[in-house]
């Protein structure tokens, strides 16, 4: 951790991972823990874990060690959800990925631009005419770098996703996730069919 | 899900599945969970159901109420009263958001509750049709655990999760949306199994031996331990386990409102209540202990008052069964998680046979004082209009201390539970930890049915009971037999209480009128009377309580009488203020 992610009054950024069922409603169930105590989610990614019927959020804060260890055990006490970690940025390997979109012709002409990008591991993911989209994945600080060096090519549009992080720490939670999915696996979940069918069920 | 054989009560093979409503169905599974009475209100999201409920007549007992709020309180005195899952129905859309009151109510205090609104055609959700309001989102902060049902073929599923996290581990309000359409759909019923288990729930923590042989040694070490109760005792069904360990070790209790009558009321280590008008004792008490047992209460702020002078000096156990409230106020010492049903008999396994008698005595001295200073002017004062504690003292010598007493919100619910006498567990029952006045009508017709064998009396304030009046018609229709104590001081009295003391007496929007009660009452065929003067109070009461059948009695108290004591918020528990 470096010195500069400690904030003031011992606040510091945290991840919190949280394994649950694939339930709708949960996220909404989960933003309200944060949004009660006005706690702000610097991010917030979700996806499938490495079992089928399991989702996992990785959630980024930036609070104090007994704020994040009291958040983290309200998450838990939600019936959907099966498991809460919480990390300092020492303990997890983390990335984010972003996007920038740059006008074709300047990277064309603009040798420098190139090394530019292989220094910063970017890649293009697309290439036109009119623009040209590359692609870094990375910590905050190497995607925000990038954005300095390509603002002057007149960087068009520029995106970054939420953080995913993987706890370094031992096995993390996956024996015990395959243990679950052996003696349960998951419901199928049941989609609102209804909603497709429209007007053609029932009317009142 | 594991079920058992005989756990599978109807139709469990699949060429015995019968076809069934999505209504009916959800009935069947009531009655499987052994519901006999629902309270409700009925509309068009939720007509199927009470067409269905019209051929189950016999086996399930509705109470109409005469407002959805009115029936969440209802289902929730039913709960507290028998210790079962209330239940309640309500259409959608402002039927449904009329829940939210009881539903915050009921979180706050772990009701166990299964709430079933109405709900629009499934193809109408999000178009805002009419009466649609997005229920689930509305009530997640509220409910413990909410889903809506858009098919009828979930219904048997979901319905039996819903009973088992209603009542299981902390208990708590679970809501349950059914669209219109999964209402009436039929589909083949194959029974019902009751659900006992959700590979992502943990209702209990496991218990951990190492802090109970902690626990036990701190305990054993002490001087001058001190115990807290609250409502985890009651909702744990631990009242035996919880008087053994007091029995066996010797220490002073002091109770939460939530949790008083877990022991009887003269216990001899019952030393009283606890927090802002708690009892002067176990309030000073606090910040003198070595060690405070803390069981099954959550350390509410009401409770400590100002945490950083809240018994800095001890060393805290705290029991409980949610993990959430371990360190969530109080840092502790030693954690012990776990139903103190449970927890409670290893611990006392572990300590050693004491009696703290001279610590003891320290609570009775406190005791005195407060009786000195202020408990007997507040029972038996010589001249002057009556008091709201003369009357409750009334109550307990013609009860006897084993009525269900039901209080409202407000000076006279302090008072109440103060000064209420009981003898028997699940007979306080309040508005805790959300306060919300017009509670008690409801709730006492809840609790009356929940235990019909036992006198209910809701003591209510002139202000809280104008908030929820209109159930006085459902105590007509339904027949209902609740007595309804009014303490009238023409005034919402607790607010000026605190205008007086901390807004120089500035009454502002306090002075409040109320109709003619006893008029009100007879005009829904009930019968009532006033009381005025200190020789009838007595009579009156008997009257009351001999009446067959609900009555109204309004008992006119002194307009500016305060709650004591004390503790102002934003002080210490020991800066408890007699006057
Ligand atoms: C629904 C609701 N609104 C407002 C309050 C705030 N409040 C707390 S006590 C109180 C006064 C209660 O007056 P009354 O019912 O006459 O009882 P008293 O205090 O006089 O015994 C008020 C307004 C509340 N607790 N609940």
């Amino acid at each position: 951790m470096s010195s500069q992610d400690i904030l003031p009054e011992g606040k510091q950024e945290f991840t919190i991972t949280v394994y649950t069922e694939n339930q709708i409603g949960l996220l909404n169930r989960i933003a309200i823990i944060f949004t009660r105590r006005k706690i702000n989610i610097d991010s917030l990614n979700t996806s499938p874990s490495e079992i089928d019927s399991i989702h996992r959020f990785t959630i980024v804060i930036n609070e104090t060690e007994d704020v994040v260890r009291k958040l983290a055990r309200q998450i838990e006490k939600q019936v959907e959800v099966l498991k809460v970690y919480f990390h300092t940025n020492t303990d997890i390997i983390w990335q984010e990925m972003a996007l920038y979109k740059v006008p074709a012709d300047m990277i064309a002409e603009k040798a420098p631009v190139e090394r530019l990008l292989r220094e910063n591991g970017a890649r293009a993911v697309v290439i036109r005419k009119d623009y040209i989209v590359f692609e870094t994945t990375g910590h905050r600080e190497e995607t925000e770098n990038l954005i300095k060096v390509l603002q002057p090519y007149g960087l068009i549009e520029f995106v970054r996703s939420a953080r995913i992080a993987i706890i370094k720490d031992s096995e993390g939670f996956n024996a015990k996730l395959r243990e679950f999915e052996q003696r349960e696996p998951g419901e199928e979940v049941s989609e609102n069919e209804y909603l497709n069918q429209r007007d053609k069920v029932f009317t009142m | 899900m594991e079920a058992t054989q005989q756990e599978v009560l109807t139709a469990p093979e699949e060429q015995q599945a019968i076809e069934l409503s999505g209504s009916a169905a959800l009935l069947e599974a009531l009655i499987i969970e052994g519901v006999s009475t629902i309270f409700g209100y009925p509309g068009g999201a939720i007509m199927p159901i009470y067409d269905a409920l019209y051929d189950y007549k016999e086996k399930l007992n509705h109470i109409l109420v005469r407002h959805e709020q009115g029936g969440i309180h209802a289902g929730q005195g039913y709960a507290r009263s028998s210790g079962k899952v209330g239940v309640v129905f309500a259409t959608s859309g402002p039927g449904a958001t009329n829940l939210v009151t009881g539903l915050a109510d009921a979180q706050i205090d772990s009701t166990p509750l299964v709430c079933i609104t109405g709900q629009v055609f499934a193809h109408l959700l999000g178009t805002d049709a009419f009466q649609e309001t997005d229920v689930i989102n509305i009530t997640t902060p509220v409910t413990k655990w909410n889903y809506q049902i858009t098919d009828a073929t979930e219904i048997p599923e979901v319905i039996a999760k819903a009973f088992y996290i209603a009542r299981s581990g902390r208990p708590g309000p679970v809501l349950i949306d059914i669209t219109k359409n999964a209402q009436i759909q039929k589909f083949a019923f194959k029974g019902y199994t009751p659900c006992h288990h959700i590979r992502s729930y943990r209702p209990k923590p496991i218990i951990r031996p190492k802090f109970i042989e902690q626990a036990a040694q701190v305990i054993n070490e002490a001087k001058k331990p001190f115990i807290l109760w609250g409502q985890g005792v009651i909702l744990g069904k631990a009242e035996k386990e919880f008087t053994a360990f007091l029995k066996k070790s010797g220490i002073p209790a002091a109770w939460t409102i939530m949790g008083v009558g877990a022991i009887p009321t003269d216990h001899p280590q019952n030393v009283g209540m606890l927090g802002m008008h708690g009892n002067y004792g176990p309030n000073v008490l606090t910040n003198e202990c070595d060690v405070l047992i803390a069981i099954g209460m959550r350390f509410d702020d009401r409770v400590t008052g100002r945490l950083d002078k809240y018994a800095k000096q001890a060393k805290v156990i705290h029991l409980d069964i949610d993990p959430a409230e371990i360190d969530k106020n109080v840092q502790t010492h030693v954690a012990v998680w776990g139903d103190c049903k449970e927890t409670l008999p290893l611990l006392t396994q572990l300590i050693e046979e004491k009696q703290h008698t001279e610590w003891l005595e320290k609570f009775n001295d406190y005791a005195r004082q407060e009786n000195e200073a202020l408990i007997d002017a507040e029972l038996h004062p010589q001249t002057g209009e009556m008091t709201m504690g003369e009357v409750i003292d009334q109550l307990n010598q013609l009860t006897d201390g084993d009525a269900i007493v039901v209080t409202d919100v407000g000076q006279h619910q302090m008072v109440g539970c103060r000064y209420a006498k009981f003898n028997h567990t699940r007979s306080n029952i309040t508005s805790g930890g959300l306060g919300t006045m017009g509670f008690a009508l409801p709730a006492a017709i809840g609790a009356k049915f929940g235990a019909q064998q036992r006198t209910v009396v809701a003591v209510i304030g002139d202000g809280g009971f104008q908030m929820t009046i209109q159930e006085l018609g459902t105590i007509m229709q339904s027949g209902v037999d609740v007595k309804i104590l009014i303490l009238n001081n023409r005034f919402l009295g607790m607010v000026r209480q605190w205008q007086e003391l901390f807004n120089e007496r500035r009454y502002s929007f306090v002075d409040i009128q109320s109709p003619d009660f006893v008029q009100v009452a007879k005009g829904y065929g009930i019968a009532g009377k006033t009381v005025t003067e200190r020789e009838d109070l007595q009579s009156s009461l008997k009257e009351m309580l001999s009446n067959p059948g609900s009555f109204l009695l309004e008992v006119m108290v002194t307009k500016e009488n305060n709650v004591f004591p004390m503790v102002p918020q934003g002080c210490s528990v020991s800066e408890i203020r007699l006057k």
